[in-house]
Protein backbone atom coordinates (compact mmCIF):
# COMPACT_ATOMS: atom_id res chain seq x y z
CA UNK A 1 0.00 0.00 0.00
CA UNK A 2 1.28 3.56 -0.96
CA UNK A 3 0.25 4.90 2.26
CA UNK A 4 3.83 5.37 2.79
CA UNK A 5 3.59 8.37 0.60
CA UNK A 6 1.62 10.46 2.72
CA UNK A 7 2.73 12.52 5.18
CA UNK A 8 1.33 14.25 8.30
CA UNK A 9 0.44 17.67 6.70
CA UNK A 10 -1.79 15.66 4.16
CA UNK A 11 -6.06 15.87 4.67
CA UNK A 12 -7.42 12.65 5.19
CA UNK A 13 -10.02 14.04 2.58
CA UNK A 14 -9.40 17.05 0.36
CA UNK A 15 -11.76 17.66 -2.35
CA UNK A 16 -12.12 21.36 -4.12
CA UNK A 17 -15.05 22.48 -6.13
CA UNK A 18 -16.36 19.14 -6.59
CA UNK A 19 -19.10 18.94 -8.83
CA UNK A 20 -20.87 15.42 -9.85
CA UNK A 21 -23.37 15.45 -12.70
CA UNK A 22 -25.33 12.28 -13.55
CA UNK A 23 -26.44 12.28 -17.61
CA UNK A 24 -29.02 9.75 -19.00
CA UNK A 25 -30.56 9.68 -22.31
CA UNK A 26 -33.27 12.13 -21.39
CA UNK A 27 -32.22 13.94 -18.29
CA UNK A 28 -29.35 15.10 -16.69
CA UNK A 29 -29.20 15.36 -13.17
CA UNK A 30 -26.75 17.97 -10.59
CA UNK A 31 -26.15 15.62 -7.89
CA UNK A 32 -23.64 17.79 -6.01
CA UNK A 33 -22.32 21.81 -6.72
CA UNK A 34 -19.18 23.46 -6.11
CA UNK A 35 -18.35 21.36 -2.80
CA UNK A 36 -15.45 22.06 -1.29
CA UNK A 37 -14.32 20.14 1.83
CA UNK A 38 -11.01 19.06 3.95
CA UNK A 39 -10.85 16.67 6.60
CA UNK A 40 -7.97 16.37 8.84
CA UNK A 41 -6.74 13.10 9.89
CA UNK A 42 -8.18 12.34 13.53
CA UNK A 43 -11.60 14.10 12.86
CA UNK A 44 -15.01 13.02 13.01
CA UNK A 45 -16.79 15.31 10.01
CA UNK A 46 -20.63 14.66 9.57
CA UNK A 47 -22.81 16.10 6.74
CA UNK A 48 -25.72 16.87 7.28
CA UNK A 49 -28.86 17.21 4.62
CA UNK A 50 -32.49 16.43 3.15
CA UNK A 51 -32.89 13.18 1.48
CA UNK A 52 -31.33 13.46 -1.88
CA UNK A 53 -28.96 16.43 -1.61
CA UNK A 54 -26.44 14.59 -2.67
CA UNK A 55 -24.44 13.20 0.02
CA UNK A 56 -23.91 9.72 -0.94
CA UNK A 57 -22.61 10.92 -4.08
CA UNK A 58 -20.05 12.98 -1.93
CA UNK A 59 -18.92 9.98 -0.22
CA UNK A 60 -18.71 7.32 -3.29
CA UNK A 61 -17.10 10.20 -5.50
CA UNK A 62 -13.91 10.28 -1.93
CA UNK A 63 -14.17 6.14 -2.60
CA UNK A 64 -13.56 6.80 -6.34
CA UNK A 65 -16.84 4.50 -7.04
CA UNK A 66 -18.23 8.15 -8.53
CA UNK A 67 -15.87 9.82 -10.64
CA UNK A 68 -16.38 13.55 -10.44
CA UNK A 69 -17.43 15.76 -13.11
CA UNK A 70 -15.44 18.61 -12.48
CA UNK A 71 -13.11 19.48 -9.19
CA UNK A 72 -10.57 17.48 -7.45
CA UNK A 73 -10.50 14.74 -4.64
CA UNK A 74 -7.61 13.60 -2.75
CA UNK A 75 -7.19 10.87 -0.06
CA UNK A 76 -4.57 10.65 1.79
CA UNK A 77 -2.89 13.15 -0.20
CA UNK A 78 -3.06 11.45 -3.22
CA UNK A 79 -5.27 12.12 -5.75
CA UNK A 80 -8.49 10.11 -6.24
CA UNK A 81 -9.02 8.08 -9.74
CA UNK A 82 -10.11 4.64 -9.23
CA UNK A 83 -11.79 2.46 -5.85
CA UNK A 84 -9.95 3.61 -2.99
CA UNK A 85 -8.36 0.93 -0.61
CA UNK A 86 -7.52 2.85 2.14
CA UNK A 87 -11.23 3.08 3.61
CA UNK A 88 -13.67 1.26 5.20
CA UNK A 89 -17.45 1.89 4.18
CA UNK A 90 -20.75 1.15 5.78
CA UNK A 91 -23.60 1.62 3.71
CA UNK A 92 -27.10 2.57 4.94
CA UNK A 93 -27.97 -1.15 4.60
CA UNK A 94 -25.60 -3.70 6.16
CA UNK A 95 -25.03 -5.79 3.03
CA UNK A 96 -24.37 -8.82 4.18
CA UNK A 97 -23.17 -12.02 2.46
CA UNK A 98 -26.08 -14.54 3.48
CA UNK A 99 -24.06 -17.44 3.37
CA UNK A 100 -21.65 -16.48 5.80
CA UNK A 101 -21.53 -16.22 9.33
CA UNK A 102 -21.11 -13.23 11.04
CA UNK A 103 -17.17 -13.67 11.67
CA UNK A 104 -17.10 -15.05 7.96
CA UNK A 105 -18.75 -12.26 6.72
CA UNK A 106 -16.00 -10.06 8.59
CA UNK A 107 -13.27 -12.11 7.54
CA UNK A 108 -14.67 -10.93 3.84
CA UNK A 109 -12.58 -8.49 3.68
CA UNK A 110 -9.31 -9.73 4.84
CA UNK A 111 -10.33 -12.54 2.42
CA UNK A 112 -10.40 -10.28 -0.75
CA UNK A 113 -7.45 -8.15 0.16
CA UNK A 114 -5.56 -11.83 0.55
CA UNK A 115 -4.21 -10.03 4.56
CA UNK A 116 -2.32 -12.55 6.73
CA UNK A 117 -5.73 -15.02 8.34
CA UNK A 118 -4.14 -15.22 11.53
CA UNK A 119 -3.64 -11.63 12.12
CA UNK A 120 -7.30 -10.83 10.94
CA UNK A 121 -8.83 -13.47 12.49
CA UNK A 122 -7.34 -11.87 15.63
CA UNK A 123 -8.36 -8.74 14.77
CA UNK A 124 -11.74 -10.05 13.94
CA UNK A 125 -12.35 -11.26 17.09
CA UNK A 126 -11.10 -8.03 19.19
CA UNK A 127 -14.12 -5.96 17.00
CA UNK A 128 -16.66 -8.97 17.63
CA UNK A 129 -15.77 -8.28 21.33
CA UNK A 130 -15.58 -4.39 21.29
CA UNK A 131 -19.07 -4.00 19.23
CA UNK A 132 -20.79 -6.78 21.61
CA UNK A 133 -21.04 -9.56 18.75
CA UNK A 134 -19.79 -12.01 20.99
CA UNK A 135 -21.98 -15.06 21.17
CA UNK A 136 -22.97 -14.50 17.87
CA UNK A 137 -20.27 -15.34 15.78
CA UNK A 138 -21.70 -18.73 14.13
CA UNK A 139 -24.96 -16.99 13.47
CA UNK A 140 -26.18 -16.34 9.64
CA UNK A 141 -26.83 -12.72 8.97
CA UNK A 142 -31.02 -13.53 8.98
CA UNK A 143 -30.62 -14.57 12.55
CA UNK A 144 -29.71 -11.31 13.49
CA UNK A 145 -31.33 -7.85 14.41
CA UNK A 146 -30.67 -5.11 12.23
CA UNK A 147 -28.44 -3.28 14.46
CA UNK A 148 -26.65 -6.37 15.09
CA UNK A 149 -26.16 -6.41 11.30
CA UNK A 150 -24.88 -3.23 10.94
CA UNK A 151 -22.67 -4.19 13.85
CA UNK A 152 -21.13 -6.88 11.42
CA UNK A 153 -20.62 -4.00 8.83
CA UNK A 154 -18.57 -1.89 10.94
CA UNK A 155 -16.73 -4.36 12.02
CA UNK A 156 -16.17 -5.79 8.52
CA UNK A 157 -15.20 -2.01 7.69
CA UNK A 158 -12.83 -1.99 10.22
CA UNK A 159 -10.91 -5.37 10.01
CA UNK A 160 -7.90 -3.57 7.84
CA UNK A 161 -7.27 -0.66 9.93
CA UNK A 162 -8.63 1.54 7.42
CA UNK A 163 -6.93 5.36 8.09
CA UNK A 164 -10.51 6.21 6.89
CA UNK A 165 -13.47 5.32 7.83
CA UNK A 166 -16.77 6.60 5.17
CA UNK A 167 -20.05 6.09 6.63
CA UNK A 168 -23.51 6.68 4.61
CA UNK A 169 -26.18 6.59 6.90
CA UNK A 170 -25.23 3.68 8.20
CA UNK A 171 -28.15 3.44 11.05
CA UNK A 172 -30.74 5.12 8.39
CA UNK A 173 -32.89 1.80 9.53
CA UNK A 174 -32.55 1.24 13.18
CA UNK A 175 -35.03 2.36 15.84
CA UNK A 176 -34.18 5.37 17.80
CA UNK A 177 -33.22 3.57 20.57
CA UNK A 178 -30.64 0.76 19.00
CA UNK A 179 -29.84 3.81 16.93
CA UNK A 180 -28.39 5.81 20.05
CA UNK A 181 -26.49 2.84 21.23
CA UNK A 182 -25.00 2.62 17.96
CA UNK A 183 -24.00 5.93 18.00
CA UNK A 184 -22.17 5.66 21.48
CA UNK A 185 -20.09 2.85 20.10
CA UNK A 186 -18.89 4.23 17.48
CA UNK A 187 -18.26 7.54 19.25
CA UNK A 188 -16.24 4.92 21.44
CA UNK A 189 -14.41 3.15 18.67
CA UNK A 190 -13.63 6.57 16.71
CA UNK A 191 -12.20 7.98 20.09
CA UNK A 192 -9.93 4.24 20.63
CA UNK A 193 -8.64 3.60 16.94
CA UNK A 194 -8.18 7.59 15.69
CA UNK A 195 -9.50 6.80 12.74
CA UNK A 196 -10.63 9.64 10.70
CA UNK A 197 -14.57 9.19 9.58
CA UNK A 198 -16.75 10.82 7.03
CA UNK A 199 -20.35 10.13 8.27
CA UNK A 200 -23.63 11.39 6.10
CA UNK A 201 -26.90 11.39 8.30
CA UNK A 202 -29.97 13.20 7.53
CA UNK A 203 -30.66 13.09 11.40
CA UNK A 204 -29.57 16.47 13.11
CA UNK A 205 -28.87 15.02 16.43
CA UNK A 206 -26.87 11.96 15.10
CA UNK A 207 -24.66 14.97 13.25
CA UNK A 208 -24.11 16.81 16.38
CA UNK A 209 -23.65 13.88 18.78
CA UNK A 210 -21.05 12.00 16.45
CA UNK A 211 -19.51 15.28 14.98
CA UNK A 212 -16.67 17.22 15.54
CA UNK A 213 -17.63 19.19 12.91
CA UNK A 214 -21.19 19.33 11.19
CA UNK A 215 -21.20 20.33 7.50
CA UNK A 216 -24.84 21.30 6.29
CA UNK A 217 -25.99 20.44 2.92
CA UNK A 218 -28.47 22.25 0.86
CA UNK A 219 -31.26 20.20 -1.60
CA UNK A 220 -30.08 19.19 -4.96
CA UNK A 221 -27.59 20.08 -6.28
CA UNK A 222 -26.10 19.92 -2.92
CA UNK A 223 -23.48 22.37 -1.68
CA UNK A 224 -22.41 23.13 1.50
CA UNK A 225 -24.35 25.51 3.30
CA UNK A 226 -22.79 25.85 6.24
CA UNK A 227 -19.60 24.77 8.80
CA UNK A 228 -20.34 24.05 12.59
CA UNK A 229 -17.78 23.64 14.77
CA UNK A 230 -18.67 21.62 17.16
CA UNK A 231 -16.94 22.58 20.54
CA UNK A 232 -18.15 19.82 23.17
CA UNK A 233 -15.43 17.03 24.40
CA UNK A 234 -14.90 14.09 22.07
CA UNK A 235 -16.02 11.66 24.90
CA UNK A 236 -20.01 12.03 24.47
CA UNK A 237 -22.96 10.71 26.24
CA UNK A 238 -26.18 10.65 24.85
CA UNK A 239 -28.04 11.58 28.73
CA UNK A 240 -25.73 14.12 29.39
CA UNK A 241 -25.72 15.60 25.54
CA UNK A 242 -28.99 16.24 25.54
CA UNK A 243 -29.23 18.69 28.43
CA UNK A 244 -26.18 20.14 27.55
CA UNK A 245 -27.36 23.70 26.54
CA UNK A 246 -24.66 23.49 23.31
CA UNK A 247 -25.84 20.61 22.09
CA UNK A 248 -29.52 22.23 21.79
CA UNK A 249 -27.96 25.32 20.42
CA UNK A 250 -26.02 23.64 17.44
CA UNK A 251 -29.32 21.74 17.02
CA UNK A 252 -31.72 24.54 16.73
CA UNK A 253 -29.41 26.61 14.54
CA UNK A 254 -28.96 23.64 12.11
CA UNK A 255 -32.75 22.39 11.92
CA UNK A 256 -33.71 26.51 11.08
CA UNK A 257 -31.29 26.29 7.93
CA UNK A 258 -32.23 23.16 6.81
CA UNK A 259 -35.90 24.43 7.38
CA UNK A 260 -35.27 27.72 5.32
CA UNK A 261 -32.94 25.41 3.10
CA UNK A 262 -35.99 23.45 2.09
CA UNK A 263 -38.56 26.09 1.79
CA UNK A 264 -37.31 27.74 -1.64
CA UNK B 1 -44.90 -19.31 4.50
CA UNK B 2 -45.81 -19.43 8.08
CA UNK B 3 -42.68 -20.89 9.18
CA UNK B 4 -40.60 -17.91 7.71
CA UNK B 5 -42.83 -15.40 9.85
CA UNK B 6 -42.32 -17.94 12.78
CA UNK B 7 -38.39 -17.64 12.55
CA UNK B 8 -38.40 -14.00 12.52
CA UNK B 9 -40.51 -13.89 15.74
CA UNK B 10 -38.92 -13.30 19.18
CA UNK B 11 -40.96 -15.21 21.37
CA UNK B 12 -41.37 -18.79 22.00
CA UNK B 13 -40.91 -20.62 18.41
CA UNK B 14 -44.31 -21.81 16.78
CA UNK B 15 -46.87 -24.31 17.76
CA UNK B 16 -45.96 -26.88 15.12
CA UNK B 17 -42.61 -27.61 16.75
CA UNK B 18 -43.43 -27.83 20.32
CA UNK B 19 -40.25 -28.56 23.25
CA UNK B 20 -38.28 -25.85 21.04
CA UNK B 21 -39.07 -22.65 23.03
CA UNK B 22 -36.00 -21.19 22.95
CA UNK B 23 -33.63 -21.00 26.75
CA UNK B 24 -34.10 -16.99 26.87
CA UNK B 25 -37.42 -15.62 25.60
CA UNK B 26 -35.90 -12.27 25.33
CA UNK B 27 -33.18 -13.10 22.48
CA UNK B 28 -34.22 -13.42 19.14
CA UNK B 29 -34.30 -17.50 17.57
CA UNK B 30 -30.57 -17.38 17.31
CA UNK B 31 -29.93 -18.07 20.39
CA UNK B 32 -30.74 -21.50 20.01
CA UNK B 33 -28.73 -22.26 16.47
CA UNK B 34 -26.02 -20.30 17.19
CA UNK B 35 -24.70 -22.80 19.70
CA UNK B 36 -25.04 -25.75 17.12
CA UNK B 37 -24.33 -24.47 13.24
CA UNK B 38 -25.34 -27.47 11.71
CA UNK B 39 -29.28 -26.98 12.77
CA UNK B 40 -31.08 -25.22 9.43
CA UNK B 41 -33.06 -22.93 10.95
CA UNK B 42 -33.12 -24.69 14.72
CA UNK B 43 -35.43 -26.78 13.28
CA UNK B 44 -34.98 -30.46 14.88
CA UNK B 45 -35.02 -33.93 13.05
CA UNK B 46 -38.29 -35.17 14.59
CA UNK B 47 -40.44 -31.79 13.80
CA UNK B 48 -38.87 -31.74 10.26
CA UNK B 49 -40.08 -35.60 10.14
CA UNK B 50 -43.61 -34.39 10.91
CA UNK B 51 -42.99 -31.51 8.48
CA UNK B 52 -42.74 -34.21 5.70
CA UNK B 53 -45.49 -35.76 6.41
CA UNK B 54 -47.93 -32.78 6.77
CA UNK B 55 -46.39 -31.84 3.12
CA UNK B 56 -46.98 -35.51 1.64
CA UNK B 57 -49.95 -36.92 2.89
CA UNK B 58 -52.35 -35.16 0.55
CA UNK B 59 -50.47 -36.03 -2.63
CA UNK B 60 -49.93 -39.75 -1.28
CA UNK B 61 -53.60 -39.64 -0.92
CA UNK B 62 -54.41 -38.44 -4.46
CA UNK B 63 -52.41 -40.42 -5.96
CA UNK B 64 -53.81 -43.42 -4.27
CA UNK B 65 -56.93 -42.73 -5.98
CA UNK B 66 -55.61 -42.61 -9.00
CA UNK B 67 -53.79 -45.51 -8.40
CA UNK B 68 -57.19 -47.59 -7.26
CA UNK B 69 -58.87 -46.06 -10.36
CA UNK B 70 -56.52 -47.42 -12.78
CA UNK B 71 -56.96 -50.74 -11.20
CA UNK B 72 -60.67 -51.04 -11.22
CA UNK B 73 -60.75 -49.35 -14.66
CA UNK B 74 -58.51 -51.92 -16.22
CA UNK B 75 -59.40 -54.93 -13.87
CA UNK B 76 -63.07 -54.56 -14.91
CA UNK B 77 -61.99 -54.35 -18.38
CA UNK B 78 -63.77 -51.28 -18.88
CA UNK B 79 -61.39 -50.37 -21.06
CA UNK B 80 -59.22 -53.78 -23.32
CA UNK B 81 -56.11 -54.73 -21.66
CA UNK B 82 -54.14 -53.97 -24.30
CA UNK B 83 -54.91 -49.78 -24.48
CA UNK B 84 -54.81 -50.50 -20.49
CA UNK B 85 -53.23 -52.68 -18.68
CA UNK B 86 -53.83 -53.55 -15.12
CA UNK B 87 -50.99 -53.00 -12.36
CA UNK B 88 -50.70 -56.88 -11.91
CA UNK B 89 -49.59 -57.01 -15.69
CA UNK B 90 -47.15 -54.52 -15.36
CA UNK B 91 -45.52 -55.74 -12.93
CA UNK B 92 -45.48 -58.83 -13.84
CA UNK B 93 -43.79 -57.22 -17.32
CA UNK B 94 -41.64 -55.14 -15.00
CA UNK B 95 -40.12 -58.41 -12.80
CA UNK B 96 -39.97 -60.63 -15.99
CA UNK B 97 -38.36 -58.04 -18.72
CA UNK B 98 -36.55 -57.07 -15.58
CA UNK B 99 -32.88 -56.92 -16.98
CA UNK B 100 -33.71 -56.29 -20.58
CA UNK B 101 -35.72 -52.98 -19.15
CA UNK B 102 -32.65 -51.91 -16.90
CA UNK B 103 -30.15 -51.85 -19.63
CA UNK B 104 -32.27 -49.44 -21.97
CA UNK B 105 -32.98 -47.63 -18.42
CA UNK B 106 -28.97 -47.05 -17.92
CA UNK B 107 -28.85 -46.18 -21.51
CA UNK B 108 -31.19 -43.58 -21.21
CA UNK B 109 -30.01 -42.18 -17.83
CA UNK B 110 -26.34 -42.49 -19.13
CA UNK B 111 -27.63 -39.69 -21.98
CA UNK B 112 -29.80 -37.57 -20.02
CA UNK B 113 -26.74 -37.09 -16.98
CA UNK B 114 -24.20 -36.73 -19.74
CA UNK B 115 -26.27 -33.83 -21.51
CA UNK B 116 -27.45 -32.30 -18.31
CA UNK B 117 -24.12 -32.15 -16.91
CA UNK B 118 -22.65 -30.68 -20.44
CA UNK B 119 -26.06 -28.04 -20.26
CA UNK B 120 -25.04 -26.83 -17.04
CA UNK B 121 -21.33 -26.28 -17.30
CA UNK B 122 -21.99 -24.49 -20.94
CA UNK B 123 -25.24 -22.77 -19.40
CA UNK B 124 -22.75 -20.96 -16.82
CA UNK B 125 -20.06 -20.64 -19.22
CA UNK B 126 -22.77 -18.66 -21.31
CA UNK B 127 -24.51 -16.67 -18.18
CA UNK B 128 -21.03 -15.40 -17.14
CA UNK B 129 -20.02 -14.36 -20.70
CA UNK B 130 -23.44 -12.61 -20.95
CA UNK B 131 -23.21 -11.07 -17.57
CA UNK B 132 -19.52 -9.79 -17.63
CA UNK B 133 -19.25 -8.42 -21.22
CA UNK B 134 -21.64 -6.18 -22.55
CA UNK B 135 -20.14 -7.22 -26.12
CA UNK B 136 -20.47 -10.52 -25.73
CA UNK B 137 -24.01 -9.73 -24.29
CA UNK B 138 -25.04 -8.24 -27.53
CA UNK B 139 -23.69 -10.75 -29.57
CA UNK B 140 -24.37 -14.02 -27.75
CA UNK B 141 -28.33 -12.93 -25.89
CA UNK B 142 -30.11 -13.01 -29.47
CA UNK B 143 -28.33 -16.09 -30.33
CA UNK B 144 -29.30 -18.02 -27.59
CA UNK B 145 -32.71 -16.92 -27.46
CA UNK B 146 -33.16 -17.80 -31.18
CA UNK B 147 -32.00 -21.32 -30.64
CA UNK B 148 -34.49 -21.26 -27.86
CA UNK B 149 -37.40 -20.69 -30.31
CA UNK B 150 -36.53 -23.22 -32.31
CA UNK B 151 -38.50 -26.62 -31.94
CA UNK B 152 -35.41 -28.60 -30.75
CA UNK B 153 -37.68 -32.05 -31.63
CA UNK B 154 -38.02 -30.98 -34.91
CA UNK B 155 -33.90 -31.10 -35.41
CA UNK B 156 -33.83 -34.47 -34.30
CA UNK B 157 -33.67 -36.31 -37.32
CA UNK B 158 -30.83 -33.52 -38.77
CA UNK B 159 -28.93 -34.60 -35.67
CA UNK B 160 -29.62 -38.37 -36.55
CA UNK B 161 -28.30 -37.70 -39.96
CA UNK B 162 -25.38 -36.00 -38.31
CA UNK B 163 -24.66 -38.09 -35.54
CA UNK B 164 -26.15 -41.51 -36.40
CA UNK B 165 -27.96 -43.89 -34.48
CA UNK B 166 -25.03 -44.09 -31.38
CA UNK B 167 -25.70 -41.84 -28.71
CA UNK B 168 -24.27 -38.51 -29.64
CA UNK B 169 -26.93 -36.98 -31.02
CA UNK B 170 -29.39 -37.93 -27.91
CA UNK B 171 -27.11 -35.96 -25.74
CA UNK B 172 -26.64 -33.02 -27.89
CA UNK B 173 -30.11 -33.18 -28.04
CA UNK B 174 -30.70 -33.08 -24.39
CA UNK B 175 -28.28 -30.52 -24.18
CA UNK B 176 -29.88 -28.46 -26.41
CA UNK B 177 -33.00 -28.51 -24.52
CA UNK B 178 -31.47 -28.44 -21.01
CA UNK B 179 -29.06 -25.63 -21.86
CA UNK B 180 -31.91 -22.33 -22.22
CA UNK B 181 -32.92 -22.68 -18.55
CA UNK B 182 -29.73 -22.69 -17.21
CA UNK B 183 -28.42 -19.76 -19.15
CA UNK B 184 -31.23 -17.49 -18.38
CA UNK B 185 -31.40 -18.39 -14.26
CA UNK B 186 -27.71 -17.77 -14.38
CA UNK B 187 -28.20 -14.99 -15.56
CA UNK B 188 -30.46 -13.89 -13.54
CA UNK B 189 -28.59 -14.72 -10.55
CA UNK B 190 -25.71 -13.54 -11.09
CA UNK B 191 -27.36 -10.33 -12.20
CA UNK B 192 -29.25 -10.00 -8.63
CA UNK B 193 -25.67 -9.47 -6.80
CA UNK B 194 -26.39 -6.22 -4.40
CA UNK B 195 -24.41 -3.48 -6.03
CA UNK B 196 -23.36 -1.98 -2.99
CA UNK B 197 -21.30 -5.52 -2.65
CA UNK B 198 -19.93 -4.67 -5.67
CA UNK B 199 -18.73 -1.15 -4.40
CA UNK B 200 -17.80 -2.27 -1.33
CA UNK B 201 -15.90 -5.65 -3.44
CA UNK B 202 -14.10 -2.84 -5.26
CA UNK B 203 -13.07 -0.70 -2.12
CA UNK B 204 -11.59 -4.04 -1.01
CA UNK B 205 -9.16 -4.04 -3.83
CA UNK B 206 -10.54 -7.53 -5.20
CA UNK B 207 -9.78 -8.56 -8.69
CA UNK B 208 -12.76 -9.98 -10.88
CA UNK B 209 -12.41 -13.75 -9.68
CA UNK B 210 -12.49 -12.91 -5.79
CA UNK B 211 -16.02 -10.94 -6.41
CA UNK B 212 -17.30 -13.80 -8.67
CA UNK B 213 -15.90 -16.65 -6.48
CA UNK B 214 -16.86 -14.85 -2.65
CA UNK B 215 -19.70 -12.78 -3.85
CA UNK B 216 -21.40 -13.11 -7.49
CA UNK B 217 -20.98 -16.68 -7.72
CA UNK B 218 -22.67 -18.13 -4.12
CA UNK B 219 -25.22 -15.46 -4.58
CA UNK B 220 -26.43 -16.59 -7.62
CA UNK B 221 -27.17 -20.37 -6.55
CA UNK B 222 -30.50 -20.11 -5.74
CA UNK B 223 -31.54 -18.64 -9.18
CA UNK B 224 -28.75 -21.18 -10.58
CA UNK B 225 -30.65 -23.95 -8.50
CA UNK B 226 -34.11 -23.09 -9.56
CA UNK B 227 -32.66 -23.54 -13.42
CA UNK B 228 -30.84 -26.13 -13.33
CA UNK B 229 -33.79 -28.12 -11.77
CA UNK B 230 -36.12 -27.44 -14.93
CA UNK B 231 -33.45 -28.21 -16.67
CA UNK B 232 -32.21 -31.65 -15.79
CA UNK B 233 -36.19 -32.74 -16.34
CA UNK B 234 -35.99 -30.86 -19.45
CA UNK B 235 -32.74 -33.49 -20.16
CA UNK B 236 -34.99 -36.52 -19.91
CA UNK B 237 -36.91 -35.58 -22.59
CA UNK B 238 -34.09 -34.81 -25.29
CA UNK B 239 -32.55 -38.06 -24.46
CA UNK B 240 -36.15 -39.59 -24.75
CA UNK B 241 -37.04 -37.52 -27.89
CA UNK B 242 -34.11 -38.22 -29.63
CA UNK B 243 -34.30 -41.98 -28.96
CA UNK B 244 -37.78 -41.71 -30.74
CA UNK B 245 -36.19 -40.16 -33.77
CA UNK B 246 -33.34 -43.18 -34.30
CA UNK B 247 -31.95 -45.86 -31.82
CA UNK B 248 -31.62 -49.30 -31.06
CA UNK B 249 -31.47 -48.95 -27.47
CA UNK B 250 -33.00 -46.78 -24.59
CA UNK B 251 -36.45 -46.08 -23.17
CA UNK B 252 -37.52 -44.12 -25.76
CA UNK B 253 -36.74 -47.03 -28.05
CA UNK B 254 -38.47 -49.87 -25.86
CA UNK B 255 -41.29 -47.21 -26.29
CA UNK B 256 -41.62 -47.87 -29.81
CA UNK B 257 -40.99 -51.33 -29.74
CA UNK B 258 -44.10 -51.35 -27.23
CA UNK B 259 -46.26 -49.29 -28.93
CA UNK B 260 -45.74 -50.94 -32.73
CA UNK B 261 -46.22 -54.81 -30.44
CA UNK B 262 -49.19 -53.15 -29.02
CA UNK B 263 -47.68 -54.27 -25.68
CA UNK B 264 -49.12 -51.76 -23.59
CA UNK B 265 -47.76 -53.40 -20.27
CA UNK B 266 -44.20 -52.90 -21.64
CA UNK B 267 -45.47 -49.37 -22.82
CA UNK B 268 -46.67 -48.88 -18.88
CA UNK B 269 -43.63 -50.12 -17.50
CA UNK B 270 -41.45 -48.16 -19.84
CA UNK B 271 -43.36 -45.26 -18.58
CA UNK B 272 -42.72 -45.77 -14.96
CA UNK B 273 -39.24 -46.17 -15.60
CA UNK B 274 -39.53 -42.81 -17.96
CA UNK B 275 -40.43 -41.13 -14.78
CA UNK B 276 -38.35 -42.21 -12.75
CA UNK B 277 -35.07 -41.02 -14.24
CA UNK B 278 -36.66 -37.69 -13.67
CA UNK B 279 -37.87 -37.56 -10.75
CA UNK B 280 -34.44 -39.46 -8.95
CA UNK B 281 -32.50 -36.62 -11.00
CA UNK B 282 -34.44 -34.12 -9.99
CA UNK B 283 -34.33 -35.33 -6.14
CA UNK B 284 -30.58 -35.06 -6.96
CA UNK B 285 -30.60 -32.04 -7.78
CA UNK B 286 -32.78 -30.72 -4.49
CA UNK B 287 -30.34 -32.56 -2.47
CA UNK B 288 -27.52 -30.97 -3.88
CA UNK B 289 -29.13 -27.33 -3.48
CA UNK B 290 -30.00 -27.98 0.48
CA UNK B 291 -26.27 -28.95 0.63
CA UNK B 292 -25.20 -25.89 -1.53
CA UNK B 293 -27.01 -23.20 -0.19
CA UNK B 294 -28.91 -23.86 3.28
CA UNK B 295 -29.00 -20.37 4.27
CA UNK B 296 -31.72 -19.38 1.11
CA UNK B 297 -34.72 -18.00 2.45
CA UNK B 298 -36.82 -20.51 0.30
CA UNK B 299 -35.11 -23.49 2.62
CA UNK B 300 -35.55 -22.02 5.96
CA UNK B 301 -38.59 -22.98 6.49
CA UNK B 302 -37.67 -26.59 6.25
CA UNK B 303 -40.62 -27.92 3.67
CA UNK B 304 -39.27 -30.72 1.35
CA UNK B 305 -40.44 -30.53 -2.15
CA UNK B 306 -40.19 -27.20 -2.77
CA UNK B 307 -39.80 -26.79 -6.84
CA UNK B 308 -38.36 -23.09 -6.76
Amino acid sequence: MSTATSTLTDAAVDITGLTVRFESKRSQTTAVTDVSLRVEPGEFVTIVGPSGCGKSTLLKVVAGLVPPTSGTVSLLGRPVRRPQQDIGFVFQRPALLDWRSVRKNILLQAEMRGLDRSVAARRADELIALTGLTGFEKALPHELSGGMQQRVALCRALLHQPPVLLMDEPFGALDALTREQLNTELNRIWRDTGTTVLLVTHSIAEAVFLGTRVEVMSPRPGRIVRTFPVDIPPERDYAQIMSDERFDRLATQIRGLLGAGANH
Amino acid sequence: MPQRAADQSAGPATDDQPGTIPPVAELPPVAASAGNPGARGGTPPAARLVRLLEALWRPALLLAALFAGWWFVAEREYMPNYLLPTPGQVWATMTEDWSFLMRNTYVTLYETVIGFILAALLGLGTAVLIVYSRTLEKAVYPIVLFAQVIPKIAIAPLLVAWFGVGLTPKIVLAVLIAFFPVVISGVAGLRSTDPELLDLSATMGAGPWRTFRRIRFPNSLPHLMSGLKVAVTLAVVGAVVGEFVGAKEGLGYVLLVANGNLDAALLFADLFLMSLIGIVLFAVVEVAEALLIPWHASRRGGVPLTTS
